[in-house]
């Protein structure tokens, strides 16, 4: 396949621009990614950047509470926005025809949101909402993205709950909602994303004709949100009030995501090997052989790779019988990590995980809306959203050697061992 | 606040406006029709129905496969969801691990899933991979052998997962509504027991997988990187020893939906309440389908509908709330669901009936009208922008009968729907007292509320 054509280029605001043209399909997705997550919020204020992303979505200058709903939909278009350890996302996927529409509703709420007290108590009631569906009233909610960093990690910006404490959220005020805005949301902080069907010269046309005007604010100097690496195994317990059955989640800091991509890569061709499918070393030894986990996997990032910088988290999940202790799974683990740092996997073995990796990429990419926060995830953290498209060739590089180093690294004296127990007398 | 946050920033009055001033929103341009898209539609010797379509925006190949897999006894539920877990697990000429082994070096994924209609595998490969992705689904198909280790394994797995299944709120909410829906019929059975699971055989499974894996009946689509001729040759070869006289069993028809109370089902200590409700709707089929289509979609079916604008966007007692169509066999339902804060409870039941009943008594305006009519061409055209949404759109149409030209013609019929046909559907369909269903939550906190407002009813189902 031709590596699909690409256009960077930067406003005088020093808004970055991603354009993807694409034909295929009469479909076009925008995106603006914000260089502000979870571990940019001020202390007292966790769960802060969440739910400022509510709010974004409540009016701006040109368009009423309720209106950036009603024009997306209204065009025939799907839309919604996340909050991410390091940035913020903000997408709309429309019919080709309304490209200008979805870039004249961003335009105008980088450039002059409406923040009031009433969307503010609205939009706290409905997270609140979000965290009961999401974590307080469902079996295993918050596991492991919630529970673990706070074993791994001993600062405030790593370790604390991104979803937010009721009291927190409570206590959040229409200044400090000013302030973040102030902050990070200046045009010099983000990355616009364009892809699909649009010819590149009158998009970029439109680009310069909405956003053009928003004024420059300098980009706040980016934090480091370094820490040493535990030099001990850090051990964590929770009780579950709905879990029925106990689980365990290893959390292992990685190479930097940004700074050592190749080694990073390695330790992803190392989850899959570990837990992808059931030919992979942890499902055949602990699901299959041994029998004493229901479900077991892996992974790099807490929500998936490429969405954090340094910092990350390499974890390994299982749920597991109440007659098995968490010990004995957490040995059967290390013995297979032991034997693959000191025996690299096959040629074979490596094959499937890039084999399967490359067809999730296609795939991934496949969806507009995939695709186009894939590009502005890599412009915003990786200076190169191109690299996108390169990513398979250098995840396929990766050598046996550089999977067992991977291994290696994973060391019980540096980690953290999250235990979830069922609550006594079990679920309710 | 952190040192790095602006200590001189602007009010949030101050950032809401510009001296410039409000902007008008930008018109919609030329919309480009979809590209039509070559496909074969045609029977298979064996029975099977496939829906070929040639859609090469990467080079992969996405299959759904759906067999009708209904059945009436009182273990068919636990014995086809351990035949679901265990299909994949070896056969005569392969092991689970060379299974996964031969998929994994294709890129390809292959999963199972059961429910009380049908059995669906749904696979990927890189396109190149199709032949040995089709040598394994063939071999699934005619050879598992479900040993006797593999299916106490997965047995015990599955109890283990219907433990956790059985905490989710959504899934007693889920099984709650069926049975004040459906009561016995075999439609209710969604997640087995596990005591019925502990009892199933390996023998039991083998003689379900004889008696019910079959092609007639049987829907497949592919949508990928294929020429779509030779697609249906290479099936028919792959797949010539999948065969029976019998035909796969179609689920009994379904009670007609009628109104009735509102069951409240405890669960003590709920810091969450789910409402869920339901009614009779209409088939795809149905000249008045795109009518009601856009009426549900005006009332809750999309996020600037009457209900989220409510009880979210106005009151913030949910983070979601959502209304939709069910098809199962030859029934169509609207099903209105959401999650709402105990304290809030039988406020947002209460809201929840007022748009049922508003939505016939003060019908979607034409601006309404025309807003949900874009959104359904719209939406339905970047759903099948990708080969995932357009093989999933398509297994759905082919399993109701229905093909590529139902999809391809539906921009038009929805293009075609007046404003006073949506009113007439909302008016036949949407009253409140068509509508049955349960709430789930703490019965201690939210019952006496509840039951002030009238047609609700306390107890276990």
């Amino acid at each position: 396949m031709a590596v699909p054509e690409l256009h960077r280029f930067k406003l005088d605001n020093g808004l970055r621009v991603v354009l993807a043209p694409d034909p295929t399909a009469p479909v076009v997705g925008v995106s603006v990614h914000y260089d502000v997550g979870f571990r940019s919020e001020p202390e007292g204020r966790t769960g802060f950047a969440h739910l400022f992303e509510h709010l974004m979505f409540q009016g701006s200058e040109s368009l009423e509470k309720l209106a950036h709903f009603r024009h997306v939909q209204s065009s025939g278009g799907t839309f919604n926005g996340s909050t991410h350890p390091d940035y913020t996302d903000y997408y709309e996927v429309l019919p080709a025809a309304a490209l200008e529409r979805a870039l004249f509703l961003e335009a105008d709420r980088m450039r002059a949101p409406k923040l009031t007290q009433e969307n503010l108590a609205n939009q706290i009631d409905v997270v609140k909402e979000e965290i009961r569906l999401n974590v307080l009233n469902r079996p295993y909610g918050g596991f492991p993205w919630i529970l673990l960093p706070p074993v791994l990690y001993s600062t405030f910006a790593n370790a604390h709950n991104g979803y937010g404490d009721f009291v927190d959220l409570e206590q959040a005020t229409l200044d400090d909602c000013a302030a973040f805005f102030d902050t990070f949301y200046a045009p010099a902080n983000a990355v616009l994303t364009v892809a699909g069907d649009f010819e590149v010269d009158r998009a970029r046309e439109l680009v310069e004709r909405h956003f053009g005007d928003v004024p420059f604010r300098p980009a706040p100097p980016r934090r480091s949100f370094a820490e040493p690496r535990p030099t001990e195994e850090l051990r964590g317990h929770h009780t579950d009030p709905h879990a029925p059955l106990p689980a365990l989640a290893v959390g292992y800091r990685m190479p930097d995501p940004v700074g050592e991509l190749d080694a990073y890569l390695a330790n992803l061709v190392l989850a899959g090997i570990l837990t992808d499918g059931d030919g992979s070393r942890l499902q055949q030894r602990l699901v299959h052989r041994d029998a004493i986990v229901t479900d077991i996997g892996a992974g790099a990032g807490l929500f998936g790779p490429f969405e954090a910088r340094d910092p990350d988290t390499f974890s390994i999940t299982a749920i597991h019988a109440p007659d098995v202790t968490g010990d004995r799974v957490l040995k059967a683990i290390d013995e297979e990590i032991d034997l693959l740092a000191a025996t690299p996997p096959d040629a074979r073995e490596l094959a499937r995980v890039t084999s399967r990796w490359v067809a999730g990429m296609h795939s991934e990419h496949d969806r507009m809306v995939s695709r186009t926060l894939a590009l502005g995830a890599f412009e915003l953290l990786y200076g190169d959203a191109s690299l996108v498209h390169g990513l398979a060739d250098r995840f396929a590089a990766v050598t046996a050697d550089d999977v067992a180093a991977a291994a290696k690294a994973l060391r019980p004296d540096s980690r953290a061992v999250l235990v979830v127990q069922p609550e006594q007398g079990g679920s309710k | 606040m952190t040192a790095v946050e602006r200590t001189d920033h602007r009010s949030a009055e101050e950032i809401g406006r510009t001296e410039r001033g409000p902007r008008p929103v930008p018109p919609l341009g030329e919309q480009r029709a979809a590209a039509d898209l070559s496909h074969v539609d045609t029977k298979l010797a064996n029975g099977l129905r496939v829906l070929a379509v040639r859609k090469d925006t990467v080079p992969l190949v996405e299959l759904r496969l759906s067999i009708p897999f209904a059945g009436t006894d009182p273990l068919h539920p636990a014995t086809a969801e351990v035949l679901a877990e265990t299909i994949i697990t070896g056969t005569a000429r392969r092991d689970r691990v060379a299974i996964d082994t031969e998929l994994a070096l294709i890129g390809g994924e292959l999963s199972t899933v059961v429910d009380p209609e049908r059995l669906a595998v749904s696979a990927s490969a890189l396109a190149s991979g199709l032949p040995t992705l089709l040598d394994v689904l063939a071999d699934l198909l005619t050879e598992a052998s479900y040993a006797d280790a593999e299916v106490a394994r997965e047995s015990a797995r599955l109890i283990e997962r219907l433990a956790i299944a059985r905490t989710q709120p959504r899934t007693i909410a889920r099984e709650a509504l069926q049975r004040r829906r459906y009561g016995n019929h075999p439609a209710t059975f969604e997640v087995p027991q596990a005591e019925d699971v502990a009892k199933v055989d390996p023998a039991g499974v083998r003689q379900l997988h004889a008696d019910s894996v079959l092609p007639k009946n049987s829907t497949m689509v592919i949508v990928g990187d294929i020429d779509p001729e030779q697609v249906v040759a290479d099936l028919e070869r792959a797949l010539s020893g999948w065969a029976s006289d019998k035909a796969a069993t179609v689920l009994p028809d379904l009670p007609e939906l009628t109104g009735g109370d509102v069951l409240l089902v405890p669960r003590p200590g709920a810091v969450q309440s789910q409402l869920r409700l339901s009614a009779q709707a209409l088939r795809r089929t149905d000249p008045r389908y795109a009518h009601l289509q856009l009426a549900n979609l005006a009332y809750g079916g999309y996020f600037s509908s009457r209900l989220v604008e409510n009880i979210r966007e106005d009151k913030g007692y949910t983070y979601s709330a959502h209304s939709g169509f069910e098809f199962t066999g030859n029934s169509a339902t609207l099903l209105v669901d959401a999650d709402t804060a105990t304290d809030v409870t039988a406020a947002a039941l209460l809201e929840t009936r007022y748009e049922l009943a508003r939505l016939g008594l003060v019908p979607p305006t034409a601006d309404e009208v025309e807003s949900v009519r874009q959104y359904a061409i719209g939406s339905l055209g970047i759903s099948t922008s990708s080969q995932t949404g357009l093989a999933g759109q398509l297994s759905a149409l082919a399993q109701a009968g229905l093909g590529f030209e139902w999809l391809a013609g539906h921009p038009e019929r929805l293009a075609a729907v007046t404003a006073e046909e949506v009113a007439e559907a909302a008016l036949d369909f949407f009253a409140p007292n068509r509508f049955t269903g349960v709430v789930v939550g703490d019965a201690e906190t939210i019952g006496r509320r509840l039951q002030s407002l009238g047609g609700v009813t306390i107890g276990e189902v």
